[in-house]
């Protein structure tokens, strides 16, 4: 008898093991079945997948990694700007205006969007969480638009704008799912 | 006695194996028992395995990804994935920035509407009148002008027109309100007090109700306010979500001598629900069985408002008032879509439910409180008038960034007074209140002035920044039979033609009409002749900057037999408020013009239409600022001091 049940505790042991791939799996299911209802799956998918907290992650988890993912991308795009900004010498007059203007909608990316997301997120008004990723969408597309000819920033803005847009569609993902 | 007797039906024998082989007898189904699980356990592990076995979905597409911190621009959106399209919201992929002057900045702010002196507001919260003062709370951030830190500000004034700014009457300091003190409304006792109810936002985000009164009655201004110990008085009920259970409304006195509140949430998350609460202290609560009310499809009903109107429309009620002669609306402020709705219909105060007099334009898919920019309203009774109040919150359709970069965001709309629409049946009818003209200075008459089919008349004014115009509407007809035209709401504005229509005033235009924003009546033949009226705001052209939202807003109005087209528009500065046929459909609009300002503003009359002439008499007033300040104490000390000498 002792020994019955000896191995069956030994079996169990080693079935928990068995049983641990399917929590990632389940998890992988969430981060798939969520980026398919944004418009860029592949980065939505590397967003949320390079990023460890995302392995037992709610949805409203890997709402605030993409928001923290669009901080960290609008404070690079904004230390570039400053960068290019203090080339001063060499730039051209309109050049420099446009880039104080996209250092001035990146500033409120990142003072004022950003916060207004996790603030949102966090107490669940989450109309506030649309609201500040929308913008932070709009405000990127304005800089990129800022430059009459060839833009510095293309692709730091592309990657802020679909972010916040990735953003934006999990919270409403979110919106529409029941949570305890 | 037969020794070959099988041994279970010997007692003797049985007892004997019990003292040698004490556990023998029981081990036996356990060892079956653990047999069968075993097995169990084995065949699932190795349905598990082999279900495992399934390759793993393989991560993005390395060849996409070039770089940390870097994106392919190859990349593409991918497609019209479920529910959200990369097109679902164009606007965000077309908008330039612009670059916004000081003077155009200045110039949007409001000269007799309520705005804070900066920062950011939303709802109207908790309005009430007291010992000669009317109150307005609202949710303000003071660090910003973005949504963010909640508290509630507070302003009074002695005739809902001419506020005064005061302290900050709560901010979230306990740890059932410190993510937020949120929206709620005042209840006044019979005996005199005061209850508060609000939404806190808790140290865990849990949306709970909370009891607030005033620190000294006495105090006319109302300026402390105390939370009670015991809070939260109302925590989310089995089976509601933490974050959907918000905005409690006035309490009502039902027929038992209790008190009745409701609290909007949402079933199964589309099913927008208001949730009735008995209490008779204001500090212990019950939930009552079923619900006021619920309409699927809606999702979370925010703001629910719920009160009395008089069927022969002359006069407002109190939130208790009862009986024959009576029909209760109730208004939610729907999340999913940001716009406020009504319906009208009968309360049962016995089974605590409503119901709807047309199930057709229930609650969220029927008529709104206000077609155009506008959210979050919230209705008082005026003891001291009869009146019931309507507060409504105006956010801006600019980008955050422009509001970060004037200091604010957000109007108050002008009070409005409410009253039940007893010619058609069907609407409710809000109309600035009347003090209001107070501000009125001068006025122009225009009188039959005709404008032709396809015709733009100016109409001199002077400045044309802030105006209350009052307009009416004569159709002659030119053509003798007209096509029926297709039911199309506003259309696509002002610009689409018909042959009844669009015809009204354009308000904040320059001279050389490079911006406008049409206010007006588009009529459709829906079938011989009979025609359905619509009211319209085109905000399409009112800015030149093309990183505001400019939107065609409006509805359906009721024109009856012996009515003509008549509206009245309140023009300030970036807010334009448009009421047709005596306020059966309202509409408010927000306007950024960059030419369109100071005094380059003017006002026109214009007829689209193809097969009319219109008439139209105005009367239009010159509107004085309401010079909304703080409130000067200092002042009121000098007084007294003079006074008392």
């Amino acid at each position: 008898m002792k020994i019955l049940i000896v191995i069956i505790f030994a079996f169990l042991v080693c079935q928990a093991n068995a049983f641990r791939p399917i929590l990632l799996l389940g998890n992988q299911n969430l981060i798939e079945r969520t980026c398919k209802q944004t418009p860029f799956y592949d980065l939505c998918i590397w967003s949320l997948k390079s990023n460890p907290e995302s392995r037992d992650a709610s949805v409203k988890k890997l709402a605030q990694i993409m928001v923290d993912s669009l901080k960290t991308k609008a404070t690079e795009t904004l230390d570039l700007i400053d960068e290019l900004l203090q080339d001063g010498l060499a730039l051209d007059p309109e050049m420099q205006k446009a880039l104080t203007s996209c250092a001035e909608r990146y500033n409120v990316i990142i003072r004022g969007d950003v916060p207004e997301i996790n603030e949102a997120l966090k107490t669940g008004d989450y109309k506030f969480a649309a609201k500040g990723a929308n913008d932070a969408a709009i405000e990127a597309n304005s800089c990129e638009i800022e430059f009459p000819t060839k833009s510095p920033l293309t692709d730091m803005n592309k990657v802020v704008h679909d972010v916040s847009v990735v953003a934006a569609s999990i919270v409403k993902i979110i919106q529409t799912k029941f949570s305890f | 006695m037969e020794a070959s007797s099988s041994t279970s039906h010997d007692p003797a024998l049985f007892h004997a194996p019990l003292l040698h082989h004490p556990r023998r007898r029981s081990s036996r189904p356990l060892k079956g028992f653990a047999v069968i699980f075993g097995s169990v356990v084995f065949l699932l592990s190795l349905v598990i395995l082999i279900v495992n076995q399934s390759p793993e979905p393989l991560a993005s597409n390395p060849s996409s990804v070039t770089e940390a911190g870097s994106y392919s621009m190859a990349a593409q959106p991918r497609g019209i994935a479920e529910g959200v399209s990369a097109k679902s919201n164009p606007s965000l992929f077309d908008k330039v920035g612009f670059n916004w002057t000081n003077a155009m900045f200045y110039w949007q702010r409001t000269a007799y509407h309520f705005q804070p002196q900066k920062n950011w507001m939303n709802d109207p919260d908790g309005p009430l009148y007291h010992k000669g003062w009317y109150h307005l709370f609202y949710q303000y951030n003071p660090d910003s002008a973005i949504w963010g830190n909640i508290t509630w500000g507070h302003a009074v004034s002695k005739d809902l027109i001419h506020w005064f700014y005061l302290p900050l009457a709560m901010v979230p300091d306990q740890w059932y309100d410190i993510n937020g003190c949120w929206t709620g409304s005042a209840t006044l006792l019979p005996d005199g007090r005061i209850v508060m109810l609000y939404t806190g936002s808790t140290n865990e985000s849990v949306q709970v109700q909370n009891l607030a009164y005033p620190a000294n009655l006495s105090d006319p201004l109302l300026l402390q306010w105390l939370k009670y110990p015991g809070n939260p008085v109302v925590v989310p009920p089995t089976g509601i979500e933490d974050n959907e259970f918000r905005d409690p409304t006035t309490a009502w006195l039902g027929p038992d001598g209790s008190w009745r509140i409701t609290v909007g949430t949402r079933f199964n998350t589309t099913i927008g629900t208001a949730l009735v609460f008995q209490t008779t202290n204001f500090s212990d609560y019950q939930l009552l069985d079923g619900v006021l009310h619920a309409v699927p499809g809606t999702g979370m009903w925010e703001c629910v408002d719920f009160y009395p109107v008089a069927i022969n429309g002359s006069v407002g009620l109190d939130t208790t008032a009862l009986g024959p002669g009576i029909k209760h609306v109730l208004k939610a402020s729907l999340d999913d879509t940001k716009v406020d709705h009504y319906a009208i219909g009968t309360y049962d105060m016995i089974t605590d439910k409503w119901t709807p007099d047309n199930p057709e334009e229930d609650v969220g898919i029927g008529l709104k409180v206000d077609y155009g920019r506008y959210y979050a309203s919230k209705t008082f009774f005026d003891q001291s008038k009869q009146r019931r109040i309507l507060y409504g919150w105006v956010n801006e359709t600019d980008t955050e960034a422009d509001d970060l970069e004037k200091g604010w965001a957000s109007i108050q709309t002008i009070p409005r007074s409410v009253l039940y629409d007893n010619k058609t049946g069907t609407h409710l009818l809000q109309w600035p209140v009347e003090e209001v003209e107070s501000l009125r200075l001068n006025a122009t008459v225009f009188k039959d002035v005709v404008v032709e089919a396809g015709s733009v008349v100016p109409l001199d004014i002077g400045t044309a920044t802030q105006l209350d115009i009052l307009a009416e509407f004569e159709i002659e007809t030119l053509v003798s039979n007209s096509t029926e035209d297709e039911v199309s709401d506003c259309g696509d504005g002002a610009v689409d033609r018909n042959t009844y229509g669009p015809f009204g005033v354009l308000v904040i235009a320059d001279d050389s009409l490079s911006e406008l924003t049409p206010i007006y009546f588009r009529p459709l033949n829906i079938s011989n002749g009979s025609l359905e009226t619509y009211f319209c705001a085109d905000e399409t052209r009112s800015s030149k900057a093309p990183d505001v939202t400019k939107r065609v807003y409006g509805g359906k109005v009721p024109v009856l037999d012996d009515e003509n087209y008549n509206m009245r528009v309140l023009v300030d500065h970036s807010v334009v408020e448009s009421f047709g046929e005596g306020g059966r459909t309202v509409i408010t609009s927000r306007v950024y013009p960059t030419e369109a300002i100071y005094g380059a503003a003017r006002l026109f009359l214009f007829n689209n239409a193809s097969g009319v002439n219109v008439k139209a008499t105005l009367k239009i007033w010159e509107m004085n600022s309401a010079f909304i300040r703080p409130f000067p104490f200092e002042e009121t000390l000098f007084q007294e001091m003079v006074a008392s000498t």
